[in-house]
């Protein structure tokens, strides 16, 4: 074998050995972390309907229970308003009418304790939806006491 | 006879490279939406078309569909409450160190509403004043979007 040949065949064994580096195993690694991680997230829900009480400050008491609207709610889609029996597309309406004259007019949902917690929430997203400043949710002893201004019977 | 001249041929791979560049942008997506609940209550929540955001890590009460209540203050694990006086206690060491600290309901669709008017009761008493009812957004069309009354163009909604 000629000295040409030689080097010409060990520069042929050279080229077929390319470096590399071993990335295959790293796709392992990878999907094992994210098998951790979709096991172990969570998808909370972080948002809601959010309400702050009032501070109570005995000097700036304006309760004016007249010319609140009154939403009694007695089951899922059984709504009393001011005394009259709605369905939520004529509450939706009769609150829209009334408040637009009248934009910081109360409105107190009283619910009935055997309801379900959703169709409080149905009302309550309609009148954010109507954009009523002022909401009341009373509670049951909020309710007694306020026996006596006539709102509830 | 003539000898067959040896010819090294490619051996077949898959390439993977590019793989584990798939699987990171996974994990990054899983890393950034994973977020670590001290409350891990399993409930059902309601809909809504109005969501606000709220606070960073709220103390959270739970209120699961047979009435069970179930507390955490954002920083340790929840544990079912005693009673509701055992509530009002935990709720007032939470205001006493953190006066505005926001305190979320997550309450399951199906409860009856007097469990979620007691603790609404004992929060209130207990002088908490920003509280969140937690929703899920509703796809469709809810109850609320249902109801509402058209809106004239440029009108608030």
């Amino acid at each position: 074998m000629s000295l040409r040949s030689d080097r010409a065949s060990k520069y042929r064994r050279r080229l077929q050995n390319t470096p590399e580096i071993p990335t295959s195993s790293m796709a392992d690694i990878a999907f094992l972390l994210i098998i951790f991680f979709m096991l172990t997230a969570v998808f909370t829900s972080k948002q809601g309907l959010r309400f702050a009480y009032p501070e109570d400050d005995p000097q700036d008491r304006d309760v004016q229970p007249l010319e609140a609207i009154h939403v009694k709610i007695q089951g899922s889609g059984a709504y009393l308003v001011d005394k009259q029996p709605m369905s939520i597309e004529e509450l939706g309406g009769y609150i829209q009418s009334r408040t637009q004259a009248a934009p910081n007019k109360p409105v107190i949902i009283q619910t009935l304790p055997d309801v379900p917690y959703a169709a409080m929430i149905d009302v309550f997203d309609l009148l954010k939806t109507l954009d009523v400043k002022n909401v009341s949710i009373p509670t049951k002893s909020d309710i007694e006491r306020w026996k006596d201004f006539g709102v509830f019977q | 006879m003539k000898k067959r001249a040896y010819r090294s041929r490619p051996t077949p791979a898959i390439p993977t490279a590019s793989m584990a560049d798939i699987a990171f942008l996974l994990i990054i997506f899983f890393m950034l939406t994973t977020t670590f609940s001290r409350d891990r209550t399993a409930v059902s929540l309601p809909d809504s078309a109005n969501r606000d955001q709220v606070q960073e890590e709220p103390a959270i009460v739970a209120i699961t569909g047979d009435g069970t209540v179930v507390f955490t203050d954002g920083e340790r694990p929840s544990s079912p409450v005693a009673s509701m006086d055992d509530l009002r206690q935990q709720a007032e060491d939470v205001v006493s160190v953190i006066k505005d600290k926001e305190f979320v309901i997550k309450a399951d669709r199906e409860v009856r509403y007097e469990v979620v008017d007691q603790v609404l009761e004992e929060l209130r008493t207990a002088g908490v004043r920003n509280i969140g009812l937690l929703t899920v957004q509703d796809m469709t069309s809810t109850v609320a979007e249902q109801a509402a009354p058209q809106q004239p163009p440029g009108g608030s909604n």
